[in-house]
């Protein structure tokens, strides 16, 4: 059998086990519930029947095992349980609540995918080029800056600067400026486009509106992600540029751009897939943050209501289907790795 | 005698600890320097905060969203509280809060880390093995999960997020414990037949000290982060305790008048985290001579 495609199933095997072994983490997360969680969701008022009728809905009377093959098996056909919002006479299903969601985040996080790759990319063999350079300490500086913030700052500060395009002029603080300075930093903010604050969509939004309306989450995740990306290309290839055939191309005088891209970048993909997988895993956590913050109707909002309300079968599904991306992106990162680097197969 | 001498020797040829410290400070960068005055300030802040306060925590006013003013410096917020008041004693929750997580999270993840790389075997092997499962889920995911069946009260917050996090202390103090435990002098220590409370404390501790500090500074950030993640998606820190991001979110409908104040809160968060960033990355450097290639 290829060396590759046998590393190739191994991890494909390996991601399986650690999916199952979650799958049993979150299904227990029901069966750890305090014994009066179902009094706590129905009211003070419940009576025993109520409350015994509700345990036997959520399957608490009857063994765990017996539990999680069944709900391992309901969520293979796709049905995920139903939520405790619904109410007898009108069932609501996770599915039907997650689906129109789970295409809103996933089109959040490619349209991110697509923004913040390539420009991490770029940015880092432009700072790798220019070491040392001022590009090259600019970029370090603003990208240990945009590390630490947390989402929600960077979320919140890009939307002031949309909004005070229009407010800015009247505020105190612009009477309180030179005059120069005033008319000259309306004119900059006047130069912000008028990005939409709030993300409100829906199924009927066409796909421009739409895309109009995901930009400021966009770049927000962008802003959060590429500085990592960034950072660790540069690294990686700078590393790269340390080997004696990077010295060899040096002495047979071609150009340093013809050195970053067909000598060093070909050998550095190993760790630079990995970074840009694990930051696109990261995705994930970031989303929750700012679907909140710009109220976009996606499943990471959906999860945060769902654990304010303790919705326990919709936080069990927004979870899994979260850890599941976050395997499938790492295990991709692995394989792609492997693939492009054949001495890692055979670690020492 | 002679041996009590060389010692005396050897001791005044060494600096002593203080002025080591004080020569380092010395040579440290204007960021390193930056980010030393602004968390004592963040510090002097928290712990006199009753003092610096001008009005209670949770003492009400009459007028809510309140505009900037001689009597309340930065508004009010939404039920009418004083905004810098809030601030103040956000510091010290939040802060607070994010120590004791961090602590604990070292004093689960050090322990388990260092047994683990001293006793390999079996015990490595499970622990290593729980870990990697426990990574393999985003941890503010795990953490909504677990906020779900617990509740938010701040001992469950300060319990899920520092076992959560001890998983990324216990790699780190594995793999840099595993390189001291095959020292000669470790081994000298079990033949000697000490116990693994002194070995650790002893000899592995001490030589693992500069690594697990600068990981300190940085859970300490990432802590910090997801605590304020959590408040301000209203699962965290419960009202009507001061937090910053809490107070964030409460406030957040005054941005869309083009108003700062929401702001702060997040400023606060931010300023600390990129200055406890530039003190470790200063520390690194110093301790480690870690650079990049030229």
């Amino acid at each position: 059998m290829n060396p590759v495609a046998r590393t190739v199933l191994q991890r494909l095997g390996l991601g399986l086990v650690t999916l199952f072994i979650v799958s049993i983490i979150i299904f227990s997360a029901i069966a750890m519930l305090p014994g009066d969680f179902a009094k706590a969701t129905l009211g003070q008022s419940a009576t025993p029947e109520t409350v015994a009728a509700f345990q036997r809905e959520i399957g608490i009377d009857r063994p765990p095992v017996e539990r999680y093959f069944v709900w391992v098996a309901q969520m293979l056909h796709g049905d995920f349980g139903s939520s405790f919002a619904s109410r007898t006479g009108y069932r609501r299903t996770v599915a039907e609540i997650i689906a129109p969601r789970l295409y809103n985040t996933m089109f959040l996080a490619a349209v991110t995918a697509l923004i913040a790759v390539p420009l991490a990319l770029g940015l880092g063999i432009l700072a790798a080029l220019y070491r040392n350079g001022w590009f090259d300490r600019l970029v370090n500086v603003a990208t240990l800056t945009t590390i630490s913030f947390p989402e929600f700052f960077v979320a919140y500060m890009l939307a002031y600067l949309v909004i005070s395009r229009d407010t800015f002029i009247g505020s105190d603080f612009a009477q309180t400026l030179p005059h120069w300075l005033t008319v000259s930093l309306n004119w900059a903010l006047n130069a912000v486009p008028k990005f939409p604050t709030l993300s409100n969509v829906n199924d009927q939004t066409p796909f421009w509106e739409h895309l109009w309306k995901v930009a400021l989450p966009a770049i927000t995740l962008t802003l959060v992600i590429v500085a990592h990306m960034m950072r660790m290309t540069r690294a990686a290839i700078i590393n790269m540029l340390a080997s004696p055939y990077i010295d060899m191309a040096r002495l047979k005088g071609m150009s340093p751009i013809v050195i970053v891209l067909r000598h060093a970048l070909p050998n550095a993909w190993a760790p630079i897939v990995t970074v840009v997988a694990f930051n696109l895993a990261y995705l994930i956590v970031g989303v929750v943050v700012v679907e909140v913050v710009f109220v976009y109707p996606g499943i990471g909002q959906l999860m945060v209501d769902a654990v304010k309300s303790r919705d326990v079968p919709v936080v069990q599904a927004c979870a899994l289907i979260f850890a599941a991306t976050y395997i499938l992106l790492n295990l991709l990162a692995d394989v792609i790795s492997i693939a492009t680097n054949p001495r890692l197969l055979h670690p020492r | 005698m002679t041996r009590s001498d060389s010692v005396a020797a050897v001791r005044r040829l060494r600096r002593s600890r203080a002025t080591r410290a004080k020569t380092a400070l010395k040579k440290a960068p204007f960021s390193a320097w930056f980010g030393i005055v602004v968390i004592l300030g963040y510090v002097f802040v928290a712990v006199f905060a009753h003092w610096i306060a001008p009005y209670g925590e949770t003492q009400v006013f009459s007028e809510a969203f309140a505009p900037w003013s001689q009597e309340f410096k930065l508004g009010t917020d939404q039920l009418g509280r004083d905004m810098l008041t809030r601030l103040i004693y956000g510091a010290r929750n939040t802060i607070a809060i994010a120590v004791a997580t961090t602590l604990l999270s070292f004093a689960v993840g050090v322990s388990l880390g260092l047994l683990a790389a001293l006793y390999r075997g079996w015990l490595d092997q499970i622990l290593s093995r729980a870990v990697d499962v426990l990574m393999s889920i985003p941890s503010l995911i795990f953490a909504l999960v677990l906020l779900t069946i617990f509740g938010s009260s701040i001992t469950s917050l300060i319990v899920i997020i520092a076992l959560l996090d001890s998983t990324r202390v216990f790699r780190l103090s594995r793999a840099v414990g595993l390189n001291v435990a095959v020292m000669e002098y470790v081994e000298v220590a079990r033949l000697r037949g000490e116990g693994p409370k002194w070995i650790i404390a002893k000899e592995i501790l001490p030589n693992v000290m500069p690594p697990l500090v600068a990981e300190f500074g940085l859970r300490f950030c990432f802590v910090f982060l997801t605590v304020a993640a959590l408040s301000f998606l209203g699962v965290g820190i419960q009202p009507p305790t001061a937090d910053w991001g809490s107070m964030v979110r409460e406030n957040a409908t005054l941005i869309t008048y083009g108003d700062v104040t929401p702001l702060l809160p997040a400023g606060a968060i931010a300023l600390l985290t990129v200055s406890v960033n530039f003190v470790v990355d200063w520390f690194l450097q110093a301790t480690s001579g870690l650079r990049d290639e030229k």
